[in-house]
C-alpha cells in the first residue's frame, strides 16, 4: 500500500509499485511479504489545487512487532488501520487500534484485498456487502470498547463520511464513497471489470493513493488541531506553563520539544534518532538537551524521510517528523529540548503493550566474532523495543528475548545478514516468580554485620499491577501524584501510598515504612539497587520476580558512611527480599498467548482439539461469513511447533495469530518440574533454597 | 582449645608492631593479615615475614565479610591463629563481628594493641583528646547524598565547640587513596548544595599525611591555603578544629605552620 503512496510522490515508477515494496527495504521483509521495521516517509499531496504535507510511518502488521507500532503512534496524529477483507478483524487489529486510541491517535479504516473476495472466494455482491458491514461494525465495536468517552462517538468510522476506504493494495486501486459517487463506479461495476480480467483499468480510474491520501487529508487532524487534545494525554507536565502552551498551539516560535519514536544504528551515519517535533523549530547547529540522558548536544544534521532515504534539510517546524544525527544517547521515548529549558518534564515513558516472553541463546561459530555479536545484538535491541539482549554472567551465554518464535527467527536472520555465523539454542519460555500470600518480616545483616534490615514481601494488588502497566503510576509522575493515585484508586493506607521508594520494570514496588532513620536518605539509592537486583533473579529458578509489594519495615545502620556503602547495603536488601519471599507462598507464573484462528467450519474440531490438547482454552467461536473465528488462550510454552500441527491438521487452511496476553499461575506439580528443569539448565543446586539461606538470626 | 589473636601493626611500616605482638605471633600456627582497612605505605610483606619468622596469608574484604571469616575461624578452632591489622586492630569496628563470632564458637580471643591514627593525630596536631566529637569518613561515592553525613557531623561537632577527625576513604582493591585536596573538594561541593556555611575557603583545617612515618607532613591553615599545600603521598587525614584552647592554637602555629590570626579563635 505504501508503494502506491510513493508512486504518487514520484519516487517509484507506477509500473513496479505493488510489487516493489519500497518501504520494506529489508530484504527479509520483501521475501516474507510482511513489514517488520517501521519506515518513514514525508510527501506532498494535492487536493483541489491545495497542497498538504503528510508525514507517514509504515508500521509492521505482525503481532510480534507491536513495540514498533507503539513507538510510531507517539509521533503521529492519525492512523490508517488496514484490515484484510478475507480474514476480517483479527487479534492484531484489536491490539493496534487499542494502542492508537490510548495515544489519542484518530483511526480511519482501509479494507484491503477486495480483489480476493471477488476472484478467489467468488462471493456474491450481497455477501461482499455483508462482509464489509461486519468488518466496519466490528471495528467500531473496538472504538467503542477502547475509546475515551469524549472521542469515541466522533471517531467511529462510516463509509458515507469518507472514513472507510475499500480496495486492493496489490492491484493498486481504492475508493471511498465520495470518490465512488464522483466517478460513478461501485462494487457491481468492479466485479464486472474483474470478471472481464480488466482490473488494470481500475488503477487508472481509482488510484489507491488518492483514496488513502484524500481520506487522510479530509478526515485525520492536522498537528495544530491534534496537539490541542493529544498533549494533555501524552504529556504529564503543566499545560498552563509556557512550554505546555507552546505544544498545545503547535507553535513554531515556541521552545524546542521533540519526542523520539525510533532510534537505529546506521553503519555510516551512526545513531539516527527520529522523532516528532511538538513545538518550536529545529535546525543544524542548534543547541539541544536530552532530558532523560541529561546530556547537551549540538545538532549535527537534520533530515526528513523519503522512503529508505533521508534528505538533509536546513530546518523543520513543529508538527513534523525529523531524523537527527549526532545524539549518541538518544533512545525511543526520550524527550529533546532547548538547552535553555532543561527542566522540562519529559514525555511519559511509552508503554509497550507486549512483553518479550521467548528467549534463545546465541553463540558465534567462531569465538573471535564474539565482540561483533555483542555489538550487533545491542544494535538490534536499540532498534526494536520488544527485543531484549542480555548476558548470563554465570554461563557466559548471550541471550535474546522476543515476542515469539518468528520474531526471534527474524532477529537471527538480521544478525546473519551482518555476515556473522551463529548457532542458536532452541527457544525457551520466560517465566516469572511471584507469591500467593504474605511473608515473614525477614531480618538480614550486611556482610560486615554492622547494619541490619527488616523486610516483608506480599502480593501486589492486581489493580496496582494494572496501574503500572497503564502508566498511571511511574517514576516520572513523581512521588506525590503516585501517592494520591495509590491512596484514592488502590485504597492503600496513607503511610504506604506516600512512601513508595521505587518501581521496578517487572511490576514490583518497594515501600519505605521506616521512621526516624537519619542516614536513610544516604543509603536510599543502594537499597533501591538491592531491590532491583533481587527482582532480576528470584530464588525459585532465577527468573524475574513479578507483582510484589516489598516493604522495608526497619533498618539499623552503621554510624560511618564507608561502613554502610553499596557493598554492605545491596546484598543485605536483596537477601531480605528473597528470604521473606520464600516464606510468602512462592508461585511460578507462565506467559499466556491470546490466540485467534480463522478457519473453514470443517476444521473447527481439529483446531479446537489442538488448542485444548496443549493446555489451552477456547473462549469464543463465531461464524464470520464462510469462516469460523476461534478465540482462546494458550500457554506460550505449548506453542513451539504449533505451526506444524496446525498445518497438518487443517491441510494449511488455518490462519492464526498469537499475541502475549497475561501471566498465569502454574499448578504446583507443573511449576516444580519447570523449576527443576531451569535449575538444572542453569547449573544451580537442584533444591530450591530454604528461607534460612537468606534470613539471618539476631 | 583454639585461640585467635588480633595484633595491631601500628602505623606506616612493619616497625609499628609491638614487641608483645611479635612475641605472640611467633607462637602461632597460622598468621593472616588484612590491608584493606588502611594503607601502610612503608610496609613490605617480606620484611614483615622476616621480622616475625612466619609466613603471612593475606585476606581480602570478601574473605572476611562474605565468607564470614570462616577461613580464619576454621583454623582457630583447633590451633592458634593471629590476624594482623593495620593501626589498632578494632578501631575501624570492622573486625568486631569476627571477634564476636569467634567467642561464640568457643574460640578464645585476645587483642594486642598498636598505635592508631586516632592517637597519632592528637599528638601531631596538639588538638586535645578531650575535645573531639564524632569522627567520620569522607567517602569516595557516586551517591550524591553520601557526603551529607561528613558535612553534618562537622557542623554538629562545631556547634558543640568540638573537633572533627575525618578519615579519608581508601579503595584498596583499586589502589585509590583519597588525598586531602580531594577530601576538601568533596566537602566544598557539598557546601554548594547545603549552603550552611560550614566549609568555606576561610575555614580552618589541619591536614596530616603519613602519620607514624619518619617524615609526616602536618599543615594547619585556611582551606584556601591548605588545598594547594603539597602533602606528598598518602595516607592522608583531615581535622576540622572547633573552638581552640590557647595551648592548641600555640601547637598548631608551632607544629603545623598555622597563621597567627588563629589566636583570635581562642575562647
Amino acid at each position: 500500500m505504501t508503494d502506491s503512496l510513493l508512486a504518487e510522490a514520484g519516487l517509484l515508477s507506477p509500473k513496479i509499485a505493488g510489487q516493489a515494496r519500497a518501504l520494506d527495504y529489508l530484504e527479509e521483509e520483501q521475501k516474507r511479504g510482511i513489514t517488520i521495521k517501521t519506515a518513514n516517509i514525508s510527501l506532498l499531496h494535492e487536493i483541489k489545487g491545495k497542497s498538504y504535507v503528510l508525514n507517514i510511518i509504515d508500521t509492521p502488521g505482525h503481532v510480534d512487532f507491536t513495540g514498533k507500532v507503539t513507538r510510531a503512534l507517539r509521533a503521529i496524529d492519525g492512523a490508517v488501520v488496514v484490515v484484510d477483507a478475507v480474514e476480517e478483524v483479527m487479534v492484531q487489529t484489536e491490539t493496534v487500534t487499542r494502542q492508537a486510541l490510548d495515544e489519542r491517535v484518530k483511526p480511519v479504516l482501509f479494507i484491503n484485498k477486495i480483489d480476493r473476495l471477488i476472484r478467489e472466494l467468488k462471493i456474491s455482491p450481497k455477501e461482499i456487502q455483508e462482509k464489509l458491514s461486519r468488518i466496519i461494525r466490528d471495528f467500531n465495536t473496538l472504538i467503542d470498547i477502547y475509546g475515551e468517552p469524549e472521542f469515541k462517538d466522533d471517531w467511529k468510522v462510516n463509509p458515507s463520511e469518507g472514513t472507510v476506504a475499500f480496495g486492493s493494495a496489490l492491484h493498486r486501486w481504492g475508493f471511498t464513497s465520495g470518490i465512488a459517487q464522483e466517478k460513478g463506479i461501485g462494487f457491481k461495476k468492479i466485479i464486472e471489470i474483474y470478471k472481464q480480467e480488466r482490473w488494470q483499468e481500475i488503477q487508472k480510474t481509482l488510484p489507491l493513493h488518492s483514496a488513502i491520501l484524500n481520506m487522510a487529508v479530509e478526515n485525520l487532524p492536522n498537528p495544530v488541531v491534534a496537539q490541542k487534545y493529544r498533549i494533555p494525554k501524552i504529556w504529564k507536565g503543566d499545560i498552563n506553563s509556557k512550554i505546555g502552551q507552546a505544544m498545545l498551539d503547535c507553535n513554531d516560535d515556541g521552545p524546542i520539544v521533540l519526542c523520539f519514536n525510533k532510534v537505529q544504528m546506521d553503519s555510516h551515519a551512526g545513531l539516527v534518532a527520529t522523532g516528532r517535533l511538538f513545538s518550536g523549530s529545529i535546525g543544524e547547529g542548534d543547541e539541544v538537551y536530552l532530558v532523560g540522558a541529561k546530556k547537551a548536544y549540538r545538532v549535527q544534521q537534520i533530515s526528513m524521510y523519503m522512503g529508505a532515504f533521508r534528505d538533509v534539510v536546513d530546518r523543520i517546524v513543529a508538527g513534523n517528523i525529523a531524523a537527527l544525527l549526532g545524539l549518541d544517547l538518544a533512545r525511543a521515548g526520550e524527550t529533546l529540548v532547548d538547552v535553555t529549558t532543561k527542566e522540562m518534564i519529559p514525555f511519559e515513558r511509552i508503554k509497550y503493550v507486549s512483553e518479550p516472553v521467548v528467549t534463545i541463546a546465541i553463540e558465534p561459530k567462531h569465538p573471535k566474532d564474539l565482540p561483533r555479536l555483542v555489538d550487533i545484538m545491542h544494535r538490534i535491541a536499540v532498534d526494536d523495543p520488544n527485543l531484549v539482549s542480555t548476558i548470563n554472567k554465570e554461563t557466559g551465554e548471550y541471550l535474546l528475548s522476543g515476542m515469539g518464535e518468528l520474531h526471534l527467527e527474524i532477529a537471527c536472520k538480521v544478525i546473519k545478514d551482518f555476515k556473522l555465523d551463529i548457532t542458536t539454542s532452541r527457544p525457551i519460555v520466560v517465566y516469572r516468580e511471584s507469591v500467593a500470600g504474605q511473608g515473614v518480616i525477614a531480618m538480614t545483616k550486611s556482610p560486615n554485620k554492622h547494619s541490619r534490615f527488616w523486610i516483608q514481601v506480599e502480593p501486589l494488588e492486581e489493580k496496582v499491577v494494572e496501574m503500572i502497566e497503564k502508566g498511571e503510576i511511574d517514576d516520572i509522575v513523581g512521588r506525590k501524584q503516585m501517592g494520591t493515585v495509590l491512596y484514592r484508586d488502590a485504597k492503600w493506607s496513607t503511610k504506604e501510598a506516600r512512601n513508595v521508594m521505587a518501581l521496578e520494570e517487572h511490576r514490583n514496588i518497594l515501600i519505605n515504612l521506616t521512621t526516624g532513620i537519619q542516614a536513610l536518605r544516604e543509603v536510599r539509592a543502594t537499597i533501591i539497587s538491592g531491590f532491583r537486583w533481587a527482582c532480576q533473579n528470584g530464588p525459585l529458578c532465577e527468573e524475574p520476580l513479578r507483582g510484589l509489594k516489598i516493604k522495608l519495615m526497619d533498618a539499623k545502620l552503621h554510624e560511618d558512611p564507608v561502613h554502610r556503602g553499596p557493598a554492605q547495603v545491596m546484598p543485605a536488601t536483596r537477601k531480605g527480599i528473597l528470604g521473606s519471599y520464600l516464606t510468602a507462598g512462592p508461585i511460578l507464573l507462565e506467559p499466556i498467548y491470546k490466540i485467534g484462528v480463522s478457519v473453514s467450519p470443517q476444521w473447527v474440531g481439529e483446531v479446537t482439539s489442538i488448542i485444548t490438547r496443549n493446555r489451552g482454552r477456547i473462549t469464543s467461536s463465531a461464524q464470520r461469513g464462510s469462516l469460523t473465528m476461534i478465540n482462546g488462550y494458550i500457554p506460550v510454552s505449548e506453542t513451539f511447533g504449533l505451526a506444524a500441527d496446525m498445518r497438518s491438521a487443517t491441510s494449511g487452511h488455518a490462519f492464526w495469530q498469537c499475541t502475549f496476553d497475561h501471566w498465569e499461575k502454574m499448578s504446583k506439580n507443573l511449576a516444580l518440574s519447570v523449576i527443576k528443569e531451569i535449575r538444572e539448565k542453569r547449573g544451580l543446586n537442584p533444591e530450591i533454597p530454604s528461607p534460612n539461606r537468606f534470613i539471618d538470626e539476631a | 582449645m583454639g585461640k585467635l589473636v588480633f595484633v595491631g601493626l601500628g602505623l606506616h611500616d612493619e616497625m609499628g608492631v609491638s614487641l608483645r605482638g611479635i612475641e605472640e605471633i611467633r607462637g602461632m600456627d597460622a598468621v593472616f593479615a588484612e590491608f584493606y582497612t588502611s594503607l601502610m605505605i612503608g610496609l613490605s610483606i617480606e620484611k614483615l615475614e622476616k621480622l616475625i619468622g612466619k609466613r603471612v596469608s593475606i585476606v581480602t574484604r570478601k574473605d572476611l565479610e562474605e565468607g564470614g571469616g570462616s577461613l580464619i575461624l576454621q583454623k582457630a578452632i583447633e590451633g592458634k591463629v593471629a590476624l594482623l591489622v593495620p593501626g589498632d586492630p578494632l578501631i575501624a569496628t570492622t573486625h568486631i563481628a569476627l571477634r564476636i563470632s569467634a567467642e561464640k564458637q568457643g574460640i578464645k580471643t585476645r587483642v594486642i594493641h598498636g598505635a592508631s591514627i586516632d592517637s597519632a593525630v592528637i599528638g601531631l596536631t596538639g588538638l586535645q583528646n578531650y575535645k573531639y566529637g564524632r569522627s567520620v569518613t569522607i567517602p569516595f561515592s557516586e551517591n550524591k547524598f553520601a557526603l551529607d553525613t561528613p558535612y553534618s557531623v562537622i557542623m554538629e561537632n562545631r556547634k558543640m565547640n568540638l573537633h572533627t577527625l575525618c578519615f579519608l576513604d581508601i579503595k584498596a582493591e583499586e589502589k585509590r587513596y583519597m588525598t586531602i585536596k580531594e577530601g576538601i573538594q568533596l566537602l566544598l561541593a557539598t557546601e554548594k548544595k547545603m549552603e550552611r556555611g560550614v566549609i568555606t575557603l576561610n575555614t580552618l583545617v589541619v591536614g596530616i599525611a603519613r602519620a607514624g612515618s619518619r617524615d609526616p607532613t602536618v599543615k594547619a591553615g585556611y582551606i584556601k591555603e591548605v588545598i594547594t599545600h603539597n602533602f606528598g603521598v598518602p595516607p592522608h587525614s583531615l581535622v576540622f578544629p572547633g573552638k581552640l584552647h590557647f595551648m592548641e592554637a600555640e601547637a598548631l602555629i608551632t607544629f603545623a605552620g598555622a597563621p597567627e590570626q588563629i589566636k583570635e579563635m581562642i575562647k
